[in-house]
């Protein structure tokens, strides 16, 4: 097994082999110390060529691929801000008044890969790409014209989270059906109500 | 899609037939369809249709605690619910940081490779089933899983749902009882293997229907992300035991058979070298297991709440990757549960392995790759 | 030569076939049901509810701490707590199920019920010939189907029974131990007290009306949880 140079190291790589692609580190706080790359969604593609393609890394094989849903969310947080008050007496004062300011962090969808190297026998390198947002924009570029394993899993994430992965040869629904609408394994899936049984219950 | 258009029965030469074959047919192993376009007999465009069984395993390990969702693990690979509970279980213990005592490792090694034999013995009788041979072979191969059921029933409690692992261990400790016998079965495994082998291994009619059919290619595999027997039988060395080394792995010597056609026959031999491997590591693993703790007090099966962030764990299951990749926000619940299933992975290239194929050996194509629809669909 | 991997093959049956005569390894079926293999000890089906005594509505151990419903799985377990309490094995006041269901239909025998139960309350059963023509009520099991006493449970798994009981045992002796300190000491500090000033001889009778009677000193609930 050789050594598969740390999430750093590697994006330092990437930025310096692809032009133009923008790479964050997303660590990982947990014991299994997995950290992840976050890849521009332009450049995606590209950089997907270069891991698979690069001599010494040869990430030829892409074992995982995940889809997240990441709520919208909100967070409230207490602010101190100085306020120019007047006084009982008339007179200007300065008080601190502690302010809730909510801030609303927009959702996305995301599309996780691992990688691994069956030639060099390392890994994982962990990809991420994320949607602009969850509701209408759900688009990532599909990864399946570099590594074949991804074909039904791009197809999984896009039937059971709605992420829609552009250049996908065969984008359809695999494992619900057809007039199927709704996207299952989002967090905020309501499931039917249960009315087709209640006849035969009675 | 009205029948009628799906089978065109009076197809002429050189004129398209669409099949649609299964969900229910003998050959699929379950509830699998497959749509067929044919020229003739050849086959010129596969699509494989699954999601008949889907119950999606992973939105209920979502709702429920960590702890809850290893039963659940037992009914993906129905036939391996042993190694699905170590890849679920060794993903939790990547994600919260849990020691695993060194007896409970081999005892995990123990019944893994158990499993690997069962499972290659059933797909064997499987396959020869689909080719025609019926029933002999495997009511052979049956025989000898039953054993080994009977022991995992004597251990676990169950034949088929072990839900015997546990995250930091195992369930419970196994006596000197059973460890003599499942060393007195593996004694007479290797004679199993070779009757088995004899039975059909140099038989004409099995090389002929078997050489040179769904034959798949060393880079598309590769590409394709196929694991398992399936990936070495075309000649690929990659078994995650040796490279992960995963558990005590590395204290055992075996070797890790490889094809070099990546034909149906190769993969069927595959197999049965597995099964022998599989008898040597066992063998080890019985003389090194030494007594000790099978789970450290202080893990906390109920209510475990891992430190917010991911895992991904993966073992060499009988079929291939069984990978399992959680992501925890902190709370009781996993946040996001990921099974990487190595069958339905292995089906992506069952179109590319059936082009130019009789309809006939589509069959025995899909026979070989080793699916569980339980797995497939989750 | 064509042919010979047939033959090869023809000669395994033929083993297999005659084998079966004389060797045990190679004939394994039994006649169902004139004939059975004997269940292994550890071998599990669906769970039922233990009692102590004869009475098994009065026995019960379960004290509706609702832990397995909110463990189970496939959420099968329905647990209705009673309104008042009993005395368990110790002595302590203990709420009892006034509804404990398991709709066997849906369970899916994976014992995580029993592992978590801290009071030694539910076991597996091995019975496994359930088949009812009732499709939505037959196998909703309540309380009175659920209950099987001790003895079957020793019965049916000794090795398990033996151990659990001992353990019993042992946190009788200790809460019964416990309660006698508890109660010596009470006496004692009472003693003192009237020995002591006698002023406050009202409140140690008030301490020493508390300790004495039917409610031993708090047993801490037991976690041997079984991994
Ligand atoms: S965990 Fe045990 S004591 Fe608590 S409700 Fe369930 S059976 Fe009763
Ligand atoms: S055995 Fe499992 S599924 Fe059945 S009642 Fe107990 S916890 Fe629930």
């Amino acid at each position: 097994m050789s050594p598969l140079p740390a999430v750093e190291e590697l994006k330092a790589l990437i930025e310096a082999g692809v032009t133009g692609a923008a790479v964050a580190v997303v660590p990982n706080s947990s014991p299994s110390g997995q950290h992840s790359l976050l890849l521009d969604r332009e450049h995606a593609r590209a950089v997907a060529e270069f891991l698979r393609d690069h001599a010494e890394l040869r990430l030829d094989y892409c074992s995982l691929v995940t889809g997240v849903d990441w709520l919208d969310r909100e967070t409230t947080e207490k602010i101190k801000v100085k306020k120019v008050v007047e006084g009982p007496d008339g007179s200007q004062q300065e008080t601190e008044v502690e302010e809730t300011r909510k801030t609303k962090t927009p959702g996305y969808l995301e599309a996780v890969y691992h990688l691994f190297s069956m030639e060099k026998k390392h890994g994982p390198v962990i990809l991420r790409l994320r949607t602009a947002n969850r509701a209408d924009d759900g688009h990532v570029p599909s990864l399946t014209p570099v590594w074949r394993s991804a074909e039904f899993q791009e197809r999984e994430a896009f039937d059971l989270y709605g992420i829609v992965f552009d250049g996908h040869p065969d984008l359809r629904r695999i494992l619900m059906w057809d007039g199927f609408v709704d996207y299952p394994m989002r967090k905020d899936y309501v499931p039917p109500a249960d009315d087709a049984l209640a006849g035969v219950h009675a | 899609m009205s029948v009628d258009e799906m089978v065109t029965l009076e197809a002429g030469p050189g004129e398209i037939m669409e099949v649609s074959m299964g969900p229910h047919h003998p050959s699929t192993h379950g509830v699998f369809r497959m749509d067929v376009r044919l020229e003739g007999e050849r086959v010129v465009r596969l699509k494989p249709v699954f999601g008949y069984l889907h119950r999606n395993h992973e939105k209920i390990a979502e709702h429920g605690a960590y702890l809850s969702a290893i039963p659940y693990t037992d009914r993906l690979d129905y036939l391996c619910s042993m190694t699905n509970n170590w890849g679920y279980v060794l993903a939790v213990e990547k994600l919260a940081g849990i020691p695993v005592p060194e007896r409970a490792e081999y005892i995990r090694v123990i019944v893994a490779e158990l499993t690997r034999f069962q499972n290659h013995a059933g797909l064997v009788g499987f396959l020869l089933q689909d080719m025609g041979a019926s029933g002999t072979p495997l009511m052979y191969a049956f025989r000898e899983r039953e054993k080994i059921l009977d022991l995992f029933e004597s251990l676990s409690g169950a034949r088929m749902m072990c839900n015997y692992m546990r995250f930091g261990g195992v369930r419970v400790d196994c006596s000197a009882e059973w460890l003599e016998e499942v060393r007195q079965l593996i004694g007479r495994l290797p004679r199993f293997v070779d009757e088995f082998e004899a039975l059909l291994r140099a038989n004409e009619i099995l090389m002929a229907r078997t050489q040179g059919v769904g034959v798949l290619p060393r880079e598309l595999a590769i590409n394709a992300g196929v694991t398992g027997p399936m990936l070495r039988a075309s000649g690929v060395n990659y078994d995650i035991r040796k490279v992960d080394k995963y558990g005590v792995y590395d204290r055992f010597e075996f070797q890790v058979p490889l094809g070099d056609h990546g034909d149906v026959y190769d993969r069927y031999m595959m197999r049965i070298l597995e099964m022998r491997e599989s008898v040597k590591i066992l063998e080890q693993a019985l003389r090194d297991i030494s007594d000790g703790p099978i789970m450290d007090p202080k893990t906390r099966l109920r209510g475990l709440r891992p430190k917010a962030g991911e895992a991904y764990g993966r073992i060499e299951s009988p079929k291939g990757e069984l990978g399992f990749f959680l992501v925890s926000d902190g709370t009781m619940n996993p946040y996001r549960y990921r099974v990487r299933p190595p069958s339905m992975i292995n089906l992506t290239i069952l179109e590319d392995m059936c082009l130019g194929q009789n309809v006939a050996d589509v069959v025995i194509t899909l026979g070989s790759v080793d699916i569980v629809l339980g797995e497939v669909d989750r | 030569m064509l042919g010979e991997g047939i033959i090869q093959g023809l000669l395994e049956t033929a083993r297999n076939f005659f084998g079966s005569y004389v060797e045990k390894d190679r004939l394994v079926t039994v006649q169902y049901p004139e004939q059975r293999h004997p269940l292994p000890e550890a071998s599990r089906n669906f769970p039922f509810l233990l009692y102590d005594g004869s009475e098994p509505e009065a026995g019960l151990r379960c004290v509706a701490c609702q832990i397995c419903e909110k463990e189970c799985p496939p959420r099968c377990i329905h647990i209705e707590k009673s309104k008042d309490k009993k005395p368990d094995f110790v002595g302590k006041q203990q709420f009892y199920p006034a509804v404990f269901n398991i709709d066997v239909s849906v369970c899916m025998s994976c014992q995580i019920c029993v592992e978590v139960c801290p009071f030694d309350a539910i076991r597996m059963d091995k019975v496994f010939e359930l088949s009812t023509s009732n499709r939505f009520g037959g196998l909703l099991w309540t309380k009175r189907e659920l209950a099987k006493s001790n003895e079957y449970y020793q019965k049916i798994h000794p090795t398990e029974a033996a151990e659990c009981d001992d353990r019993r045992e042992k946190e009788l002796a200790e809460a019964q131990a416990k309660a006698a300190a508890a109660a010596t000491a009470k006496a004692a500090q009472a003693a003192a007290a009237t020995a002591g000033a006698g002023t406050s001889a009202a409140s140690a009778n008030g301490a020493s009306g508390n300790g004495a009677g039917a409610k031993p000193a708090e047993v801490p609930a037991k976690t041997t949880v079984t991994p």
